[in-house]
């Protein structure tokens, strides 16, 4: 089929009551909207995400606001329950409560961060920018690709901020750890970004979005042994901690941090043991893969969802 | 005025919107039911009707939105259904609510559209540029959209709609919500870009005095397209201009206008009436062949509303209120069968 493009530019506003002046044809062609689909759609993952970007670094109240929550957590909760669970965790031991809850408070930023970007979508359905997004001539799953990315970086650079506080939680500013630390995070910020925009794009109103938090964020967060060890627990709560899938990325973070810090036998027992189904302890490996594995699940959810959306 | 574009084969100007019997159907409720007509290349073209009537729902299956239950429809030579990306890339939209994102600059929401139409980079800036200075907005192109006024927004979803140099442009209600003044402005601006863009344009409205502005006008009634025509022509269908008469004598005046032109004059709000073929002809004759004095003289064309009255019988308003009923209705029954 021919396209004939009406190859006309937009000319600058002529005065009122002057003579136009004949247009020049050569000057700036019409654009043409044209080239491979792989690049359109690259081209389109880019400007999402580069998008979000642009919305995290205008609102930095969000960025200070967002670090309020887990500093509360690592700083007034985990000293406050220092003093019950000192039994455990003697004195010379080397670390504190604070340090087997400040891979927990990591994840929890990540998890936050990652859900309220991801969520951003249903305030863009309500304000309308999601239907420019839909109507444009570029595949869905590029939308979703992009908007993940632009999410899971967020998220991303919102928990490398918490690394900084290391040194007031014992824990030592190793670069092998930063970087472990730093890559879990990335892989958690991908895996809660597309569960949040598989959640976001059949959510109709931005009320639902407290029901997500209730229903959903806070179960995962507190499952997810972020804030107790996930061993020696009630039946029913070790099963629900197993089938939660933050759990297998808090327990390699963990790990990670107690594999830097210096303490007694009978406290890394307690506080850096492992993830375990029955008697079976989980790799760091498998851990990882459960994670990328639902990450990717979510993923192809969300790209599927979305491509219903009207 | 159709450009050389890419140098493939020429052929006859094809035209930019072709429908045949296109239908949407939503649940017990036929929103659009078999409507045909054509939009010629660089015709400005009105769907007029009362809310309710159709228009959105039309207007959304052209966009590749909603898919219709039937009919066909081509835009720009493409099938809406079953080539929906190749008819994206062609049209521009301009919706009814307000589709920018507030906390990005105009450029970055403009850049943001640019690079989803794949427009090429190198050219990106000056067509940013050259859509920004049409609407009056390059001045403010560093400003939060959120800082911007309704009819600020309006332009800039313009400018946005054109960046990509679509085919045609779809501009669905693009004053509603505005005030009077505002959609003075934005009628401007929609007016210049006719001129220099050359461009086809669909739009729809519930205003009668904006589908004045339009080349041709399909006027929409309960899901169906009553009539299409220019302005001039529906206006001029209705037939005769209403002439109004102040005289010191209205009797006498009555009376000589039966005499002189055979006319039947009436006394209506406080004035000699009579309906005639053309008012400015007639009033010429009327100065120099009635023996009465007149003090006054009116004439009042047929407008749209008079068009809308004479082909569905009943005015816009009314229409409105008997379609909300229908629409509500109809909503009720979906939402209760959802359930």
């Amino acid at each position: 089929m021919t396209d004939q493009r009406q190859s006309v530019p937009v000319g600058t506003p002529a005065a009122p009551g002057q003579v136009r002046p004949e247009r020049p044809r050569a000057a700036p062609a019409a654009v043409r909207v044209a080239g491979g689909r792989w690049r359109d759609d690259l081209r389109a993952v880019e400007v999402v995400w580069k998008r979000e970007l642009i919305r995290f670094s205008r609102n930095r109240l969000r960025i200070v606001t967002s670090l309020v929550q887990p500093v509360l957590f690592l700083f007034v909760l985990g000293t406050g329950l220092s003093s019950l669970v000192a039994k455990g965790l003697p004195a010379g031991s080397g670390v504190s409560f604070r340090t087997f809850m400040f891979p927990g408070v990591v994840a929890m930023t990540v998890l936050f961060t990652a859900i309220f970007s991801s969520v951003s979508i249903v305030w863009d359905r309500e304000f309308g920018f999601l239907r420019e997004m839909l109507v444009a001539p570029v595949r869905r799953g590029a939308l979703v690709a992009g908007k993940c990315a632009g999410g899971a970086t967020v998220a991303t650079i919102q928990a490398l901020i918490m690394l900084v506080l290391c040194g007031l939680v014992d824990v030592p500013y190793s670069p092998t750890l930063l970087l472990t630390l730093a890559g879990e995070m990335l892989l958690a910020a991908v895996t809660v970004t597309a569960l949040g925009t598989a959640l976001a794009s059949r959510m109709a109103q931005v009320e639902s979005f407290q029901v997500v938090m209730q229903f959903v964020v806070l179960p995962l967060f507190f499952l997810s042994g972020a804030l107790f060890p996930v061993h020696g627990l009630p039946t029913w709560l070790s099963v629900l901690t197993r089938l939660d899938p933050l759990a297998y990325i808090v327990d390699p973070m963990r790990r990670a941090v107690f594999a830097h810090v210096h303490t007694t036998p009978a406290v890394a027992r307690t506080f850096g043991a492992t993830l375990s189904w029955g008697s079976f302890h989980l790799p760091v490996g498998l851990e990882l893969g459960v994670t990328a594995a639902f990450g990717a699940l979510m993923l192809a959810l969300a790209v599927w969802a979305f491509a219903r959306t009207e | 005025m159709v450009g050389a574009g890419d140098g493939g084969v020429a052929t006859e100007a094809p035209s930019a919107i072709d429908v045949h019997e296109l239908a949407r159907r939503f649940g017990d409720l036929d929103a659009v039911r078999g409507v045909s007509f054509e939009v010629r290349a660089g015709e400005t073209f009105g769907f007029l009707g009362p809310n309710g009537a159709g228009k959105s729902t039309t207007i959304s299956m052209l966009c590749t939105l909603l898919a219709p239950t039937s009919g066909r429809a081509l835009v720009a030579g493409f099938d809406v259904a079953a080539q929906r990306a190749e008819v994206r890339k062609r049209i521009g939209l301009v919706f009814q609510d307000t589709t920018l994102d507030d906390y990005l600059t105009a450029t970055e929401n403009l850049r943001f559209h640019a690079e989803l139409y794949g427009v090429p980079r190198a050219q990106a800036a000056e067509r940013l540029r050259a859509v920004l200075e049409m609407v009056g907005l390059w001045g403010r192109r560093d400003s939060l959209v959120r800082t911007f006024s309704g009819g600020m927004k309006r332009r800039l979803e313009i400018a946005r709609g054109l960046l990509h140099s679509p085919r045609v442009l779809f501009l669905d209600e693009p004053t509603v919500g505005l005030d009077p003044q505002t959609r003075a402005h934005i009628w401007s601006y929609i007016n210049d870009l006719r001129r220099r863009e050359s461009i086809t344009m669909f739009l729809t409205t519930h205003y009668m005095d904006e589908a004045e502005h339009c080349d041709r006008i399909a006027i929409i009634d309960e899901g169906r397209i009553v009539v299409i025509d220019t302005p001039e022509a529906l206006k001029a269908s209705v037939g005769r201009d209403r002439v109004q008469l102040q005289t010191a004598d209205p009797r006498a005046a009555i009376e000589a206008l039966e005499r002189h032109f055979g006319l039947e004059a009436t006394m209506s709000e406080g004035a000699v009436t009579v309906y005639v073929a053309s008012g400015e002809q007639f009033v010429p004759r009327l100065f120099a062949e009635l023996d009465v004095a007149i003090s006054a003289v009116s004439i009042a064309r047929p407008t749209l509303d008079d068009v809308f009255m004479n082909y569905t019988g009943r005015t816009i308003r009314d229409a409105e209120a008997s379609s909300s009923e229908r629409m509500a209705g109809s909503m009720w029954m979906r939402a209760a069968r959802r359930r």
